[in-house]
């Protein structure tokens, strides 16, 4: 287990003062010009050799993204800009660092906008989240007064940080969506090539990170590469806050060290699976866009980003979303594919169209009203959707399917013939389109 | 995606108060020359919330004439983002949160209550005090199932604490946002499992605990 020493987000909880004289009794904005005085170069190398992944579900090397900013262009301002649209089921974790610890989040905005040499970064909240969104403004401000960022701060470096919302819309997780909703528009992704690093923000080059990724590299850099690294498997290095929801006896959110199995994570902090290890059916590890893992795969495994992927599931957002025996799954996964046709920006026709099916025939076979060839049909169309939009919204939609139909198969078909078994007025209609 | 249309009666005409005023000012300065499309969320929604919690025509109309932007691209963003209400909504504006974990939490016990108490999604009660809607992930799966009612969360749900809340709001009483069961945030129930040497097992008592005041909006 994890110590305390060895924990970043010492907040996590709200237990502590949130402002600025609380942040730094706890370490935060600690000579971080130093840190600035390094130099860009060091910054991103120390960050590479932290090894630390990207914490808003994709799992790309942050200093490695950082690295691909070009040179400052005074015609071009570079921009950092902190998705903080936190909307993906199950992951909650954003928010307690925004409202709990946002100093931590506002001195990492500082130092990697520094190593991009980006003068100005937006963080852009989730709508919803009102409340965290006036307590990271509050934050900020704090920090201007303070001269700790603003144009002529101790740190040498100018710098505004200012808060952006959304209004509710998942898809604006997505990196270019976010920009383009940044820009006024709809969150409809773009094409890549051009990526943000080249044509970002206004047209100008931009990084677009995490909350979790950017609140972590202040302590990251100032501990060192080597500390961060020494937390976790192999290329899976550091701490990690995880989201555990569903069917645990206590769900919370807890920083713990990467590749800790499942079962310390759950029995250490979540007080065990609802009515024992035996009644765990089924998890999703990392946030609803991964498949699900049943109980027997899941219980010894290292969570982290390979072993997950290694059971064909992926850490993602690392919010875990546990799921006992009395789970109806086939209805668990069709209110995400729900979800999914909700979410849907309705750019690409796959998405599109293919959510709305997805939804409509695995809600039918959660009432077992449908034909056992359509389970393959379904599959088929999940692989029409997965790869074949902008976006991996998608690939996110066809996924929790693809799992449920790699493990519950046998489950649909119970229901498929108990339906059949039983006398019905209506007869069996393959209906998938609106 | 979902259809969204603008009410059928509008008002004739919209004007944002001199605090409005002052708020989209405010807004309009976080964004480079040239760039004020930016500011279009931030300003429906100060409209939204200056007019009851919904947004009208006329209000769509003005700020893309404030912001330089053609009618259609302003509202086409008050019919994408979901959280624009285009008709009224009750004085409690009622968002449950129906995703995957606040399902296998027992979001459907609330959604029960609200068709009960409330009616059909989307109709305000005749006594103009409530609302509702179903909604996707609100992004607080460790306190599920949960509503936002306006612009706060309620947390810890069961049908039981939420017809309490329901029943405090009806009658004005003051309620507790946040958790209804006195959780700080997203910590573990009754003691912490990290962060001991810190505040405490109990979160209170650690060297760097502060007095936890409720929060409350009458």
């Amino acid at each position: 287990m994890l110590e305390d020493k060895d924990r970043i987000f010492t907040n996590l909880y709200g237990y502590g003062d949130w402002g600025l004289k609380g942040a730094l009794a706890r370490g935060a904005w600690d000579n971080t010009k130093k840190l600035i005085d390094k130099g860009k170069d060091w910054i991103i190398n120390e960050m590479k050799a932290s090894g630390l992944r990207g914490r808003g579900g994709a799992g790309f090397p942050t200093g490695l993204k950082w690295s691909f900013m070009p040179k400052a262009d005074p015609t071009r301002p570079s921009y950092l800009v902190v998705n903080a649209d936190e909307s993906e089921p199950g992951t909650c974790k954003d928010r307690e660092i925004m409202r709990n610890d946002p100093h931590l989040l506002i001195e990492g905005c500082l130092v990697a906008s520094f190593a991009m040499e980006a003068h100005a970064c937006y963080i852009y909240v989730r709508g919803e989240f009102i409340l965290e969104r006036q307590r990271l403004e509050a934050a900020i401000e704090q920090a201007y007064a303070a001269k700790l960022v603003g144009k002529n701060n101790i740190h040498g470096w100018p710098f505004d940080i200012y808060v952006h919302h959304g209004a509710g819309a998942y898809i604006c997780g997505e990196e270019t969506a976010l920009l383009e909703s940044l820009e006024g528009k709809k969150g409809m992704p773009r094409l890549k090539p051009p990526f943000p690093a080249n044509m970002g923000l206004y047209g100008c080059p931009t990084t677009v990170n995490n909350v979790e990724s950017i609140a972590v590299a202040p302590t990251i850099l100032r501990r060192g590469a080597a500390w961060f690294a020494s937390f976790g498997a192999k290329n899976n290095a550091g701490t990690k806050i995880f989201s555990i929801s569903g069917h645990v006896n206590k769900p919370c959110n807890v920083e713990e060290a990467m590749s800790i199995p499942f079962r310390e994570l759950i029995d250490t902090h979540c007080g065990g699976i609802r009515g024992g290890t035996d009644n765990l059916l089924a998890v999703i590890p990392g946030g609803s866009s991964v498949p699900l893992v049943p109980a027997h795969e899941i219980l010894d495994a290292p969570m982290d980003f390979d072993s997950l992927r290694n059971l064909k599931s992926g850490l993602g957002t690392a919010a875990v979303i546990v799921m006992d025996k009395s789970t109806d799954i086939v209805r668990a996964i069709a209110r995400l594919s729900y979800f999914y046709k909700h979410e849907s920006c309705g750019q690409c026709t796959p998405c599109r169209e293919g959510t709305g099916w997805l939804w409509r025939v695995v809600t039918r076979m959660a009432e077992g009203r449908a034909h056992k060839r359509e389970i393959d049909m379904l599959l088929e169309v999940t692989t029409q959707i997965e790869g074949h939009t902008i976006c991996a919204l998608g690939d996110a939609a066809a996924w929790p399917v693809q799992g449920l139909i790699r493990h519950f198969r046998h489950e649909i078909e119970r229901r498929i013939d108990d339906y059949a078994a039983n006398p019905h007025p209506e007869p069996v209609l393959g209906v998938a389109a609106e | 995606m979902s259809v969204r249309r603008l009410a059928e009666e509008q008002p004739e005409t919209f004007a944002f108060t001199p605090e409005s005023e002052a708020l989209c000012a405010e807004i309009l300065a976080k964004y480079p020359e040239g760039r004020q499309a930016s500011a279009v969320i931030s300003l429906l929604w100060i409209a939204q919330k200056q007019n009851d919690y919904w947004l009208p025509k006329p209000a769509i109309e003005l700020v893309a004439e404030r912001l330089g932007m053609a009618y259609i691209r302003v509202l086409e963003i008050a019919t994408f983002y979901t959280m624009f209400n285009l008709a009224p909504v009750g004085r409690f504006y009622i968002q449950m949160c129906g995703t995957t974990p606040c399902l296998l939490a027992g979001s459907e016990g609330l959604a029960a209550i609200l068709r009960r108490r409330v009616g059909e999604q989307g109709v305000v009660t005749p006594d103009g005090l409530f609302s509702w809607r179903e909604v996707e992930c609100l992004g607080a799966c460790c306190n599920a199932p949960m509503v936002q009612i306006n612009d706060d969360y309620y947390e810890d749900l069961n049908p039981e604490r939420f017809e309490k809340l329901l029943d405090d709001l009806a009658a004005g009483r003051p309620v507790e946002i946040g958790s209804q069961t006195g959780r700080v945030s997203s910590e573990p129930i009754g003691g912490l499992t990290s962060l001991t040497t810190l505040y405490g097992a109990d979160g209170r008592h650690g060297p760097l605990s502060m007095p936890v005041t409720t929060q409350a909006r009458g």
